[in-house]
């Protein structure tokens, strides 16, 4: 079929490329059963009861891809670009695909799907959901592709490792230290959280609660978690009508980058500007105009390029067998040093990162 | 807004004349019974809350009502042609998001505004264009169009967004300052909206876009120019689409290539709740406007006291239903009275 000596180049060209098409549609029209057991004796690895080597070598030429939650999302677009600088430094190849909002779980679903018949070597996926991915990307591991999830997980049978962007109980803990430091430990505050349903924010309040149990917090008083539903004119008039309710109201901790930058603009603009404190998850780029105008002192976040890059070293370290995903395992990524796959064979970035008046300046996220 | 001026020589919606002063009438019942509701309301959670109607509550209020007011009222224009804008929240979105580039790169912000509000005209244009001549149901043209300039702001815009550090400080100052309690934006507003309503109530081309509500095909015998008034109408609700989609951007001081999304539901539950029929023909801008202003103030009355936000959707949605019951059981009636009447005047004649 490759021959192409004879002199009608053209003609033989077209029946390679007829002969290659015909292939591949006798590939894909082939059930997925055949395919399935083809590809798994091909990839050893693929089965989770293999023996991890710390020593492999790295592989290159692999394909990477990336499979957010949304695209043209702005904390996904930084996310991914970290991603794909660290993909493309260890020699691999780097791709994006992904629905357009955030609540298309089964366009996610075909993405992956698709992603598999693409054979690439891994995909890092942030989950719209946890249980409604779990058939196709289960389905993408028995086919030999190595799947990580970052910032969103999926239910822990699901993928081989999740890459959290910080502990939960950091990050709940670690809000209600900076309101606390903000309102001088005492005093009445709130929550203004995104919907009601949204699993990480939850965590997030469950710890907040937690650590506000400790002695050094008897005076600040919780009075109520409201919910913006991360819509910025909704969470607007939930910021209103917490002032409203609790006249005395101390500071209001927003666990969402759309809720907190919400509340930073009605705040900037109404009488309880620097009264009344603000602090949570924000973006830099979102919060700087009110931390230089005093409505904010300080909030918090993980910086997103480096999850994006610490999924990208977790999954060429799995592709190359370095890791099988089993808690205890310890790899290298990059220079970012070394990590530890824990729990639920769960990988945390670090603790977050406290942004205020003087480091807002070095971040452009 | 009430004056007792003569009534207009209008066209009488459904072709009665001896019940234009009652049409007139009920369509004024039917705006003052959503008035008293609002006010109710308010007056409630203010008893429970007295915080509510301070000078903050009261410029709340008002400033978060204003952007689906300008909407509702291009939307109101639409519909009483018995048309409808699905496009609405692709359009206020695209318009912010011109707005906040052209501000970003240095530019004067009344010229952004004026930017904004000619990109919504210009979409107006082609959703009026291909309404009118392509005899397509508007449901269907203007939902293809919301895809597409959703489709284009992705394209466009990316993953970019516009903050609030992107603005000059006298553009997010106008969106949330005022005079008193009075924003300044629910002046713009307020006056948008009275000339809109005086032109819809006392202009011929006005009236021609009830006439062609209440029958497009008697008004084509009539002699309305159908396709123009369409496009005119369509032209007014982009346009007000882009002015809002400027003032949204001056307001939350913040825009990405998802604002807006979904919104063309909101503004078509105001102004139906303000009692403008779905099927064309009848209603008023301020009836719009007053259930513009209803539906944002309950989202802000139930946190105010302290109920979940959990129920502002089925809140809306019941009072949805309530209006178009209501409408409903009026229309029935006014037509009931008017037979009447017709048939007095008739044996009254054979006497």
């Amino acid at each position: 079929m490759s021959e192409r000596t004879t002199p009608a180049r053209r003609l033989t060209a077209v029946v390679a490329v007829v002969g290659v098409v015909a292939l591949g549609a006798a590939a894909c029209g082939g059930t997925t059963k055949n395919s399935s057991s083809k590809d798994s004796s091909s990839a050893p690895t693929a089965a989770s009861t293999a023996s991890a080597d710390p020593g492999a070598p790295l592989k290159k030429g692999l394909t990477i891809a990336y499979l957010p939650k949304a695209v043209n999302n702005p904390y996904f677009t930084t996310s991914d670009t970290g991603g794909r600088k660290a993909v493309e430094a260890a020699g691999s190849t780097y791709k994006e695909v992904g629905t357009s909002s955030s609540t298309d779980t089964a366009g996610q679903v075909s993405y992956v799907n698709t992603l598999t018949q693409q054979r690439v070597d891994a995909i890092a996926v942030s989950a719209q959901d946890p249980g409604a991915l779990c058939t196709a990307l289960n389905q993408a591991r028995k086919n030999g592709v190595k799947v990580v999830t970052y910032d969103s997980d999926t239910n822990a049978g699901c993928r081989d490792v999740f890459i959290s962007q910080a502990s939960s109980e950091d990050l709940g803990r670690t809000e209600v230290q900076l309101m606390a430091e903000q309102i001088g430990n005492k005093g009445r505050i709130a929550i203004l959280s995104a919907a009601q349903t949204a699993t990480n924010q939850n965590t997030w309040i469950g710890f907040m609660k937690d650590e506000l149990k400790k002695p050094q917090y008897k005076d600040i008083q919780l009075v109520k978690v409201a919910y913006g539903n991360d819509d910025a004119q909704t969470s607007f008039q939930q910021t209103q009508g917490l002032l409203q309710q609790y006249p005395d109201l101390k500071g209001i901790i927003s666990p969402t980058t759309v809720g907190i930058k919400a509340a930073a603009q009605y705040l900037s603009g109404s009488k309880y500007k620097g009264k009344v404190q603000l602090t949570g998850l924000g973006t830099p780029n979102d919060m700087r105009a009110y931390v230089a105008d005093g409505t904010v002192r300080s909030f918090e976040l993980w910086d997103p390029a480096k999850l994006g890059a610490l999924a990208a070293h977790t999954a060429i370290a799995l592709v190359s067998g370095r890791i099988t995903g089993a808690p205890g395992q310890t790899y290298t990524a990059g220079d970012m040093g070394t990590f530890t796959i824990g729990q639920d064979s769960t990988v945390v970035l670090g603790k977050p990162t406290v942004f205020d008046k003087s480091t807002i300046g070095q971040f452009n996220f | 807004m009430t004056m007792t001026a003569k009534p207009a020589p209008a066209p009488a919606p459904s072709g009665a004349a001896p019940g234009g002063g009652l049409l007139d009438r009920v369509l004024k019942v039917r705006e003052l019974a959503i008035a008293v509701v609002l006010v109710l309301m308010l007056l409630a959670t203010q008893l429970d809350n007295s915080a509510f109607l301070s000078e903050q509550g009261i410029k709340d209020l008002l400033l978060n009502a204003t952007i689906l007011v300008l909407v509702g009222v291009g939307q109101a224009t639409v519909v009483i042609t018995r048309n409808v804008d699905l496009s609405v929240g692709s359009t206020l979105g695209v318009t912010a998001f011109a707005a906040g580039e052209f501000l970003r790169g240095g530019g004067n912000p009344l010229l952004a505004v004026l930017i904004a509000v000619a990109l919504g005209a210009g979409f107006g244009v082609v959703n009026g264009l291909l309404v009118s001549l392509g005899q397509v149901p508007a449901l269907v043209v203007t939902l293809g169009t919301l895809y597409i300039i959703r489709g284009l702001d992705s394209i466009w815009f990316g993953s970019r967004q516009i903050t609030a550090a992107d603005l000059p400080a006298g553009f997010v100052s106008f969106g949330r300052d005022g005079l008193g309690a009075l924003p300044y934006l629910a002046v713009l507003t307020a006056v948008v909206l009275a000339a809109a309503a005086y032109y819809l109530r006392n202009y011929r081309s006005g009236r021609d876009m009830y006439a062609l509500g209440s029958s497009p095909e008697a008004a084509r015998l009539a002699g309305v120019p159908v396709r123009r008034r369409i496009l005119a109408a369509y032209v007014l609700c982009g346009a007000l689409a882009g002015l809002a989609g400027a003032l949204y951007l001056a307001r939350f001081g913040n825009v990405d290539s998802g604002t807006g999304s979904g919104y063309e539901l909101t503004v078509v539950s105001a102004v139906v709740v303000g009692g403008v029929a779905f099927t064309g023909g009848s209603g008023s801008l301020y009836g719009a406007a007053l259930g513009a202003l209803l539906l944002t103030s309950i989202n802000s009355v139930l946190p105010s006291i302290g109920v979940s936000s959990v129920w502002v959707q089925a809140i809306d949605g019941t009072l949805l239903l309530l209006a178009i019951a209501v409408d409903r059981v009026v229309a029935l009636r006014v037509a009931a009275v008017l037979r009447k009447r017709a048939a007095q005047t008739r044996s009254a004649h054979h006497d």
